[in-house]
């Protein structure tokens, strides 16, 4: 394979099966590895599709700011291209994410500014929408609400699955923005109408919800619920569970977050195995575990105590 | 029958700061009714009319109970329930 610029790389990703962690011979795990993007996640699909398509109507042009509310992946992303293009980037990032993500942001010249833990993602959309408000002159992606998100994976994520494993019958992936499902649902749907498509979302301990008020919760304007066929909440304990099973079984170092995709895809595999059925599940690796190694859930000794040192952290 | 029902914090006023309940009921609204008879108006702040509230979740084993039958999600004796804010995640 070969691509005339480091950003021509994205995408093109292996489709690996884990014939390890698959639960039968008729019941097979397939994992997108997403962690081999040019910045290490499924982000670099959205985020350059997203300053592509902004460049391609004029919203965004030489000189300009880029804001984007993100816990990480986006802003790198974006970083990243900003630098090659030209712009200048404020990412706003709860305080409570790890500081390898901060790092990184800093790297590729991203000014950060920190919003409250409580409510995570939440909190940082509500404080860039607020920055944008008082920054009419910055432009926000806001992948939340970006169509060109849910586009990138329409055009490239789902396409790629689809001919690399015809008889896909689950997708799984985690739920944030919403745009890798929306995208990739829309797409195998729309080739396979049978496709299952189910989203882990994270499920966070007390001391991350703990101030948040029922009335203020927060739905992606991308979200269409009828894209969807199921929808698995993936607490921290499974996450880790599973991020660990995944290393050991397998020899995938990914994120946490993928545990919690596994851990749907398991779920889902164990329905279809009870029900007779055969099923070629594949789920996204968003990201590699480097990002994460400071929270201690890979070398802690066992899994309670890697769970335990993952209390109050933003894992996805 | 009883049911574990996990209780976010925003809510655990109504249950005297527990994190979790149990309770009986063949269906999801006849659980949330039976809540409610000890735990005064908690059944309102997470179903408005017949319907779950926009901005809450509730999970049946980790499996969002809007996907299945919504309120009248059929529950079995040993089923976890989780109530939850909604809220963003993922690695954005």
């Amino acid at each position: 394979m070969r691509y005339d610029s480091p950003l021509a790389a994205v995408g093109n990703t292996p489709l690996v099966r884990l014939p390890r962690l698959s639960p039968a011979e008729s019941v097979r795990i397939w994992a997108k590895l997403e962690d081999r993007n040019p910045t290490g996640s499924v982000k670099d699909r959205p985020a350059l599709h997203m300053i592509e398509q902004a460049e391609k109507d004029g919203r965004l042009t030489p000189g300009c700011t880029i804001l984007e509310p993100t816990s990480g992946n986006t802003g790198i992303s974006l970083a990243m291209a900003a630098r090659l293009k030209g712009y200048r980037i404020v990412c706003v990032l709860p305080e409570n994410t790890s500081s390898e993500r901060r790092e990184l942001l800093t790297m590729w010249g991203a000014e950060i500014i920190s919003s409250p833990a409580a409510g995570g993602s939440n909190t940082a959309v509500r404080v860039a929408k607020e920055l944008s408000a008082e920054h009419p002159d910055w432009v926000m992606l806001y992948q939340y609400g970006n169509p060109d998100n849910a586009g990138a994976h329409f055009a490239t994520t789902g396409p790629e699955i689809l001919a690399d494993l015809p008889s896909v019958t689950h997708f799984v992936a985690g739920l944030g923005t919403t745009g890798t499902l929306m995208g990739v649902g829309r797409y195998l749907r729309a080739n396979k109408p049978e496709v299952k498509i189910v989203a882990a979302e994270p499920r966070y301990d007390d001391l991350v919800y703990g101030l948040r008020n029922l009335d203020e919760g927060f739905v992606p304007e991308l979200y269409e619920a009828s894209v969807l066929t199921s929808r698995y909440s993936v607490g921290s304990a499974d996450a880790v569970t599973r991020t660990r099973e995944l290393l050991r079984e397998e020899g995938i170092f990914a994120g946490v977050s993928t545990g919690a995709a596994l851990h749907a895809a398991i779920g889902v595999g164990k329905k279809a195995l009870d029900a007779g059925e055969e099923a070629d599940i594949v789920f996204v690796v968003a990201d590699g575990g480097w990002k994460y190694l400071s929270t201690g859930v890979y070398t802690a000794a066992t899994t309670e105590e890697a769970i335990e040192t993952l209390q109050g952290q933003l894992w996805a | 029958m009883a049911i574990e029902v996990r209780i976010p914090t925003i809510l655990r006023t109504y249950t005297d700061g527990q994190k979790a309940v149990e309770g009986t009921g063949g269906t999801l609204a006849e659980l949330l009714a039976d809540l409610d008879s000890r735990h005064t108006g908690i059944r309102e702040r997470v179903v408005d009319g017949e319907q779950l509230r926009r901005f809450v979740n509730v999970y049946l084993n980790d499996e969002d109970v809007r996907f299945l039958d919504g309120i009248d999600t059929k529950l079995s004796d040993g089923d976890n329930v989780t109530i939850l804010p909604a809220v963003a995640g993922g690695s954005r």
